[in-house]
């Protein structure tokens, strides 16, 4: 009887490891699917951030507002 | 249920991309009058019962009032279906959203706003032939030390005396930009340097109250033009805020000040009194790990998120006798968990608040391209976050591609484009420019016009926002075919 609730409690010890081994897969291919859709959420921004940034934003003068 | 009557004014920067053609105002002017889905193009804008130089503290200021003549009244103002107004303010293109009566609908027109004058842009750039002739950015400065505003509107009973209303809603206004700030890279007006800071327009802020918001601008506006009748209400013109991308930060700024003014009408004192208030609007948006104490006139320091937490608790404890409304309880929930999750590292909230937002945003374009604070680059992104095409605005990228939460369902914003809200005035307002667009003589806040033809004007006074509602006018509306069966309707 002992034995079998040994044999068991290791069963539920290994259990465990491969959820945890699991959940540890599951971070990593979820931050490196963020780290691929930030890269290409960076790209986009270049895409279509405004020419020239610099004469842009310097030309951008807002006088006249509340 | 708590219901008040609440509304945003959106000014719009606009960028030209050929600036040597057309000057700011005429700019303006193309833009507003570009918007396609006018019903009424002859309605004119009815000046009468305006009057913003009446101060609240009692006296009424010097200055010219504003009254165009016809033509150019036509040109400066558009009366719109969903019941607001698109107009030119000065030199920007400003929406007006129709009176709402929470803030989840406010958010909705606030929105609905950002496409209107969205399409007035694509119209306006096909006029002037190529694609974009003009970006339009809800922001609220351009970066030189210039900006433009975004204010808030809250009627509030006439019993609470006006001193009480500054002296609780000072400390509130100065932390709220923990939530509600917009983020911007640098310092402008000549205040101290940091290379981002949470709010857009605290830089801007100077004195504590006054009736100006051009210059010198005050914390608290004391103008005083309820558009209602002033025996009941006054309008509180909050002019302390940023404009918001974040639809979760624009529902928690409106919805949390409408809960603290329904506090205070309702007699719950909130006693918290910074030392400094103009110098404690800077110093929180400069402390984006938020942890920095303000000093109290009693010499004791709080955080801004104690400041906010004073709030939020007294408001759970006042509004958890009133019954669920569910609106209430939406924002309670909102406030608490942002304020908590703040308090333990605001980044975790890059997701829901712009400041954070964009701050997450440019950290990591400078990480994967190894640029800092003063690249070109970043100072473009952090105007093109609030660039309000869906296709081009960095906020839009961003919630296209999932990075950030929303509040509304799409299809409130198309609604709230065409519609106006069923319960207040601009109900009527709305639906007698939709169904009547050629009688349509003049409209504003208080009134609809009519011309039909006869030797006078009929005017219909709206005095009351929380009249004119579906439930009052939807039937007097639906059995009248003509707007001469409408007034006999009226009358009768």
């Amino acid at each position: 009887m002992a034995k079998q609730e040994r044999k068991r409690e290791k069963k539920r010890e290994a259990d465990k490891k491969e959820d945890q081994v699991a959940a540890n897969a599951e971070v990593l291919e979820k931050g490196k699917k963020i780290k691929e859709d930030l890269d290409k959420l960076m790209d986009e921004i270049d895409d279509v951030l405004e020419e020239n940034a610099e004469e842009f934003v310097k030309n951008y003068v807002q006088k006249g507002g509340q | 249920m708590i219901r008040r009557i609440l509304g945003t004014e959106t000014e719009f920067g606009v960028a030209a991309k050929d600036p040597d053609t057309l000057d700011p105002v005429s700019n303006s002017i193309l833009l507003v009058n570009s918007y396609p889905n006018v019903p009424s193009p002859q309605a004119l804008w009815d000046y009468e019962n305006e009057n913003p130089l009446l101060d609240a503290r009692g006296f009424e200021a010097d200055g010219e009032r504003e009254r165009p003549g016809p033509e150019y009244n036509r040109l400066l103002n558009k009366v719109l279906a969903n019941g607001g107004r698109l107009y030119v303010d000065g030199a920007h293109p400003e929406y007006s959203t129709p009176e709402c009566t929470g803030a989840h609908d406010l958010l909705a027109y606030e929105k609905a706003g950002e496409r209107i004058m969205d399409l007035s842009r694509e119209m306006a750039s096909r006029i002037k032939r190529g694609q974009d002739r003009f970006s339009v950015y809800k922001n609220n400065t351009d970066g030189k030390g210039n900006s433009y505003g975004y204010h808030e509107n809250y009627l509030v009973g006439r019993e609470v005396p006006f001193e009480r209303l500054v002296a609780h809603l000072i400390p509130f206004l100065v932390t709220r930009q923990i939530y509600a700030g917009a983020g911007k890279v640098g310092a402008e007006n000549k205040t101290e340097h940091v290379p981002y800071q949470i709010s857009q327009r605290a830089d801007f802020f100077e004195v504590l109250v006054d009736l100006n918001t051009m210059v010198k601008r005050p914390i608290i506006n004391t103008r005083d033009e309820p558009h209602s009748d002033p025996a009941r209400y006054r309008r509180l013109h909050v002019i302390v805020g940023d404009s918001n991308m974040s639809e979760i930060s624009t529902v928690l700024k409106v919805g949390a000040a409408a809960l603290v003014l329904a506090m205070l009408e309702e007699g719950v004192e909130v006693s918290v009194t910074l030392e400094n208030p103009v110098h404690a609007i800077k110093a929180i948006s400069r402390d984006v790990t938020l942890k920095q104490p303000i000093k109290l006139s009693n010499g004791k320091e709080l955080t801004a998120i104690e400041i906010q937490r004073i709030y939020l608790e007294s408001a759970e404890k006042h509004f958890s006798n009133t019954g669920a409304d569910p609106g209430v309880a939406d924002i309670l929930s909102r406030w608490r968990s942002v304020l908590d999750r703040l308090a333990q590292e605001p980044m975790q909230l890059s997701r829901e608040l712009d400041w954070v937002i964009k701050k997450e945003l440019l950290e990591s374009y400078m990480a994967r391209k190894g640029c800092d604070w003063t690249d070109a680059r970043i100072a473009m992104m952090d105007l093109q976050y609030h660039d309000i095409r869906s296709d081009k605005g960095l906020y839009y990228a961003l919630e296209r591609g999932g990075y950030v939460d929303r509040v509304l369902d799409p299809e409130e914003i198309n609604r709230a484009i065409e519609n106006p809200p069923p319960d207040t005035r601009a109900y009527f307002r709305g639906m007698c420019i939709k169904k009547f667009p050629k009688e349509v003589y003049a409209a504003s806040w208080t009134s609809v016009l009519f011309d039909v033809g006869n030797t006078s004007i009929k005017k219909i006074a709206l005095l009351d926002p929380l009249r004119g509602t579906r439930e009052l006018v939807g039937p007097l509306l639906e059995g009248s075919s003509t707007v001469e069966e409408l007034l006999a309707n009226i009358a009768a």
